[in-house]
């Protein structure tokens, strides 16, 4: 069992006005660099706390936004490859659908695994709705990109003869040959996110490690395309725990009363970060034609659901909602405990547990206080926790 | 080229280089190739039975919009335009007006600098597909940043006539209007509704052009539209009132009056 500790690196100073939009076009007036050093140096120790108490660590990237001053996640990444010793580095993601120069990613990211010495895992994603107006990539065909910066980056950390040349529809190059090439061989762990059973297949298919993101009591149907795909490509095998991930939101404190006062705060997160201008939240191209003449006629398909199958709005939802639903994990210890097993064993097994335990408001000693509390008391017995076998679910 | 005639909607499909698309075919006389705007092709649209009523009309869902087949390796507006100089030849049209509206204007710009071999008159109606203004400024709405709201705004003389009750609409309309937005997107997303290089070519044009501007385009202004028709050597350029950027569809029959008039040499 692996705890990834992951804040978005917020700058919630930023949330004090509630007139505009805390996306794509907040004026960076708003952001005092003096005040985003603070916050970036407080994030950093707070990764550094993680790594010394056997956490492991997640970076992701937004752009143009309050709620994320990671616009370059490989920098902060670049710092905690040199700063810390044992910890997994995870990037999820990167949105390698956006970047123009996937030779770029390559170098980046094996330099990243060497100096690290072999914690990176590379998570590639398509990037939500809003990163598109601050990219200017093209929401039509992102995923086609998607997939040729993939094989690119695969193909340059394992070509290890001399220059190869790659001549496709969307990325030229005629002398590719990466320095450093990655320490992990044969490349770093790939992962990625997803919201779609088609994808989860394909990821399946791949072997990757499939994250699933606030999709609660609905996210086993996608762990169960996963395995479809998984074993259509592994004479049959079942993947094992550790192909699987699932973010949560998590506050703790051994008192239950703290907790959810913790637990509030974080959830300012869900309740704020979808504040975004509507035209950027629907680009044309990101969903499907089939989605869009839902959404034209109104229609919006819940997400994130509870065990009893009752939808839960991530933006309006109590905060028992929202631990009910599992976007949120928070109690105390014990209850921590109880709400992620009893989770990982609807799922039928997952080893890999993505907590945001900063976000929002969520100063620096609470943050420390509840990381140490799931570190010492959290993580100890769900290693202990024996992982639901595979055997039912080939059977199902 | 095959031809299946659908009664209902009064189109046709055909298939140009294995690529099949709708199309309505009205009329008869010379012949006329009216290319949409991004917001698609309706065969009920009053101004196409009024172009048809002195001319052939030809008038094409282009691949990827409505219910034309989205060829996969087709990104730009070039592979349109060189996907209707191919319909020209398979139809063998001569002496065609082509007319573009919008997007479709554009397409018309880039076809008329390829070859006007079987073009004889261009009619371009509120038409991108340049930039006039320096880096910083926006010669196009940016019609993705905003609300339907302020598109039909910008985009009409009555606003009302861009609103649409999709819950009453039939499946097959819903999903070319989701279809018309994501083409649009596909062909015209970066460099934003225009092709750099267009500018420096449109000199080649040769042929009699006419631009037909809606006055109360918020989409575009009218000095983009002079510099335009600037562009090309000898084009006319004439206001529509009470019209904004689509102006075949708020004055359908001043639109198709303006048309025939041209093709027949007179002034309007």
């Amino acid at each position: 069992m692996r705890i990834y500790h992951f804040s978005e690196h917020p700058y919630p100073d930023a949330w004090n006005d509630p007139h505009g939009y805390l996306r794509v076009d907040l004026p960076n007036r708003a952001c005092d660099p003096r005040r985003a050093a603070d916050l970036f140096h407080r994030y950093h120790d707070e990764y550094l706390l993680a790594d010394d108490l056997g956490l492991d660590l997640m970076l992701n990237e937004h752009h143009q936004t309050a709620t994320c001053m990671n616009s370059t996640s490989i920098v902060s990444l670049s710092i905690m490859a040199r700063q810390t010793r044992k910890a997994r580095l995870l990037i999820l993601g990167y949105p390698i659908g956006h970047r123009p120069d996937p030779l770029r990613c390559a170098e980046e990211l094996s330099t990243i695994d060497v100096i690290s010495r072999g914690r990176l895992d590379m998570g590639f994603i398509k990037g939500v709705p809003y990163e598109f107006a601050p990219s200017n990539a093209n929401p039509v065909g992102v995923m086609d990109r998607f997939w040729e910066s993939h094989d690119f980056i695969i193909k340059a950390m394992t070509t290890h003869d001399g220059p190869f040349n790659w001549e496709s529809e969307h990325f030229h190059y005629r002398q590719v040959n990466i320095w450093p090439r990655p320490w992990q061989q044969p490349h770093p762990p790939v992962w990625s996110t997803t919201a779609s059973k088609g994808n989860a297949r394909v990821l399946g298919e791949r072997g990757y490690v499939m994250a699933i993101l606030g999709s609660g009591y609905a996210t086993k149907a996608l762990f169960d395309a996963y395995r479809e795909g998984y074993a259509s490509t592994h004479n049959g095998a079942m993947p094992g725990p550790d192909r699987f991930a699932y973010l949560a939101l998590f506050a703790t404190a051994h008192d239950e009363a703290e907790a959810r006062r913790r637990g509030e705060l974080v959830a300012g997160y869900l309740r704020t970060g979808a504040n975004v201008y509507a035209p950027f939240k629907n680009p044309p191209g990101y969903l499907s034609v089939d989605d869009n003449m839902k959404l034209m006629r109104g229609m919006t398909p819940g997400r994130s659901f509870t065990k009893d199958g009752r939808v839960v709005d991530m933006r309006t939802g109590s905060l028992q909602d929202l631990i009910d639903s599992v976007l949120m994990v928070c109690g105390t210890p014990d209850q921590c405990y109880q709400q992620i097993t009893d989770f990982i064993a609807y799922t039928g097994g997952m080893s890999n547990l993505l907590v945001m335990a900063q976000a929002g408001f969520l100063d620096h000693k609470d943050t420390c206080d509840s990381l140490t509390l799931l570190a010492k008391e959290i993580l100890p017995r769900l290693r202990e926790f024996k992982q639901p076998g595979t055997a039912s679910v080939a059977a199902a | 080229m095959t031809t299946d005639v659908l009664p209902a909607k009064r189109m046709s499909s055909i298939k140009i280089n294995d690529i099949r698309i709708d199309v309505v075919q009205r009329g008869t006389g010379s012949p006329l190739l009216f290319l949409h705007p991004g917001i698609g092709l309706d065969p009920a649209a009053p101004v196409l039975d009024k172009l048809a009523s002195h001319a052939r009309l030809i008038a094409p869902t282009h691949p990827g919009f409505g219910a034309s087949e989205q060829p996969p390796a087709f990104d730009s507006v070039d592979d349109l335009a060189y996907f209707y100089l191919d319909l020209l030849d398979e139809l063998d049209l001569k002496g065609v007006t082509l007319v573009g509206v919008s997007l479709g204007g554009w397409i018309a710009a880039e076809i008329a600098v390829k070859s006007t071999a079987r073009i004889s008159r261009l009619v371009l109606a509120n038409a991108v597909g340049i930039k006039v203004g320096g880096r910083e400024t926006r010669d196009i709405a940016d019609i993705f940043a905003m609300p339907d709201k302020e598109f039909n705004e910008r985009a009409y003389a009555n606003p009302a006539l861009g609103e649409h009750d999709y819950k009453a609409m039939a499946d097959a309309d819903v999903r070319a209007a989701a279809r018309n937005r994501e083409a649009t997107a596909r062909y015209a997303w970066s460099p934003y509704m225009h092709n750099p290089k267009l500018k420096g070519r449109l000199h080649r044009i040769k042929v009699p052009t006419l631009f037909l501007w809606g006055d109360s385009d918020r989409i575009l202004s009218e000095p983009y539209g002079r510099a335009y028709a600037g562009l090309i050597p000898g084009a006319r350029f004439e206001t529509v009132a009470k019209a904004g950027h689509f102006p075949h569809i708020e004055q359908a029959e001043e639109f198709a009056r303006r048309v025939h008039a041209f093709m027949e040499g007179r002034s309007s």
